[in-house]
């Protein structure tokens, strides 16, 4: 595969009147290299997210209160599986493989969102999870169905469709704590005090330190800033949080008339970056359990294969 | 470039032995709708890879059949040939009805 | 929980609620993401049939969270823990191609759990279907597989007699029921390059034991973590 430098010029023309046309750019048109490497990090970056994802959730399958929740609690664990799968299926018609994306997953090349990096102490942090960890992602994923990569937009579209009862469900839960027993109320203010501040930091850090933001935005794999999102997202919640009857743990949260915005505190980066590096509470315990799961199913995987040679014209 | 690939499917498979092959599923909705591309999904055999597709693809009763394909087994067109391959339909507009100009008060054409 | 009648929903409600709850045990931990989406559908079916038939006897979180463990009535097989994945298809093999067999039979009868059986055979056939293509791509695997799912099956096969002790005020006919089961099971096993183990189909004391409330081991501390939270707050609700 020899291009000659012309020859370059004009895909890479093409591509960008393709995009600045906001159609979409499909698997096997012309990209540049870095467009399918970002793609393919941002993508498995989020596959990632929904399967270890299932953790901090899942840790509470085996407890929840109800017979009814638990349920609705099976039921979302199995849609952030069937999530992750979706994206990483987007991410291979970028020319990767899954087995790829979870090897840099499991000896930790490629990262995942840093918030479930953050332990599920009650079963108020089910609800917790559902408001504002899914709230968070939901504001973040909802332009993404416009994105520029069409199998991305696509598993989007459907991620966000399906991902509409996540975000429900936590906040009813929450309600039923709110308005339970003077021990259930504390459970839940307690999980949203924990909870608030890393949901905020989930959309990343502040534009003017953000790495790979410019061109993202550019090539419309990203549609708004990381501080535009976080701001839509404040704006959101604390009307929420009110209807909750449950406060957020900030003390400079106050409506600001001339933005139009609510003010909220400053973020402790700090934290974030040290979560990000390995050290939050849970980064070792969550990849050690991924990466178990996956040498555990190894045999598995291998004895359907080894089925399939053996028999494979017979099932067709 | 010239190889036919599937329209999905990686351009530069980095296969690994225990890697369970790629699958394209195919939808229908309800009945008297088309089988539509709902996505992949990977499969040890076409038996398993149907029953794959049926929970993930259908778990909230989005479909009453599925096909499922071999993604390695779907030949595509290639966009380096769009212009050959589509641009020729493109000045033929007596193929549709909009060409023609029907006097007012003509019905039923 | 006092004064708890026996009936036959409460005895197969117990069954789906304790099977459903070790497959949900499978969160996070499946062998491949594929297999994460189908023991979850397993698992939320099963649940959902629990609800329906506990609700026939009570109410269903009363029932699932405030009884002793010796006032639950599922069979003993359902509370086995899931060991490996051929460990957890072995059960699924067991329990599914029973339940199968037992609802068919209940849909066609005029009892209470009539409706319900109609519905949930259609869920069992498909769970038998799952358990079956499992044991066949296992079975003729790898060695390793093989030798995996021999020994999930020779380890649950002591629990298998209970499926077909009778259940008190539970009109179904038993034997033909298991001679039917047996048969099927064979012909699977053939077909999986395995072998229907030759021990015996009970424990040593425990015959039948599920149904009357006597249960094994690992059964009390299922329960312990399953009703915890829901005890620790007497009266709230969720």
């Amino acid at each position: 595969m020899t291009t000659i430098a012309p020859e370059e010029s004009a895909l890479e023309a093409v591509f960008d009147a393709t995009v600045a046309a906001d159609e979409r750019i499909e698997p096997r048109d012309w990209m540049p290299d870095a467009y399918r490497s970002t793609l393919i990090r941002q993508i498995a970056q989020h596959a990632h997210s929904e399967i270890i994802g299932m953790q901090p959730e899942a840790n509470w399958i085996t407890r929840a209160p109800s017979l009814r929740r638990k349920a609705i609690l099976m039921a979302k664990v199995q849609d952030e599986a069937g999530h992750g799968l979706y994206l990483y299926s987007s991410a291979e018609t970028l020319g990767t493989s899954r087995d790829e994306l979870l090897d840099k997953l499991h000896t930790g090349r490629q990262k995942y969102s840093s918030i479930f990096n953050y332990p599920t102490l009650t079963w108020a942090d089910v609800g917790a999870i559902g408001w504002l960890v899914d709230g968070a992602a939901i504001t973040n994923q909802v332009p993404l169905c416009r994105c520029s990569y069409g199998p991305y937009a696509r598993a989007m579209v459907r991620i966000c469709k399906e991902e509409s009862f996540h975000q429900r469900q936590g906040y009813e839960l929450l309600l039923a704590l709110s308005r339970g027993t003077e021990a259930q109320h504390a459970m839940a203010q307690d999980a949203v005090d924990r909870w608030w501040w890393p949901s905020l930091m989930m959309f990343g850090p502040p534009d003017d330190e953000s790495a790979h933001s410019a061109q993202s935005m550019a090539w419309k794999i990203k549609r708004h800033s990381n501080d535009e999102l976080r701001q839509r997202f404040v704006d959101i919640c604390v009307p929420q949080a009110e209807a909750l009857g449950l406060t957020l743990p900030d003390p400079d949260l106050s409506w600001n008339e001339e933005r139009g915005h609510y003010d909220f505190g400053p973020i402790d980066w700090t934290e974030f970056w040290e979560v990000l590096k390995g050290n939050g509470p849970c980064n070792a315990q969550r990849i050690t359990r991924r990466r178990r799961a996956h040498e555990d199913g190894a045999w598995v995987r291998e004895a359907a294969a080894a089925h399939a040679a053996k028999h494979g014209k017979a099932d067709r | 470039m010239t190889t036919p690939r599937p329209a999905d499917a990686p351009a530069a498979p980095a296969a690994r032995p225990a890697e369970w092959p790629l699958w394209e599923v195919f939808v229908r909705s309800r009945r008297g709708l088309a089988h539509t591309h709902a996505g992949s999904l990977h499969a040890p055999d076409a038996a398993m890879a149907l029953r794959n597709a049926r929970d993930l693809y259908t778990r909230r009763s989005e479909g009453v059949s599925i096909w499922v394909v071999p993604s390695a087994q779907v030949t595509a067109s290639s966009p380096d040939e769009k212009d050959t391959f589509f641009e020729p339909a493109g000045d033929k507009p007596y193929r549709h009805p909009t060409f023609y100009e029907i006097p007012d008060g003509v019905h039923h054409l | 929980m006092t004064n708890l009648t026996r009936t036959p929903a409460l005895a197969l409600g117990d069954d789906a609620l304790i099977l459903s709850h070790r497959l949900g045990e499978w969160a996070g931990h499946a062998p491949v993401l594929e297999e994460e989406v189908a023991l979850a559908n397993i698992a939320l079916d099963l649940l959902g049939q629990a609800r329906i038939l506990l609700s026939l006897a009570g109410d269903e979180d009363e029932l699932a969270y405030l009884r002793e463990e010796r006032q639950f009535c599922n069979v003993q097989l359902v509370e086995q823990p899931n060991g490996d994945f051929a460990h957890t298809i072995a059960r699924q093999l067991y329990f599914s191609l029973y339940q199968q067999l037992l609802f068919d039979h209940l849909a066609t009868g005029g009892s209470e759990l009539a409706p319900l059986a109609a519905k949930a055979v259609k869920e069992t056939a498909y769970h038998r279907d799952h358990a079956e293509q499992w044991t066949l791509r296992l079975g003729d695997g790898t060695d390793e597989s093989h030798t995996r799912m021999q020994r999930g099956l020779d380890a649950l096969w002591r629990f298998t007699g209970e499926l077909f002790e009778p259940v008190d005020a539970l009109d179904a006919p038993w034997q033909t029921l298991r001679d039917e089961w047996t048969t099927r099971l064979t012909t699977v096993l053939e077909r999986a390059t395995l072998t229907v183990p030759q021990g015996p189909q009970h424990g040593a004391w425990t015959a039948g034991a599920g149904r009357q409330g006597l249960h094994t081991e690992p059964f009390g501390r299922m329960l312990a973590e399953m009703q915890h939270l829901h005890r620790s707050h007497p009266g709230a609700t969720w």
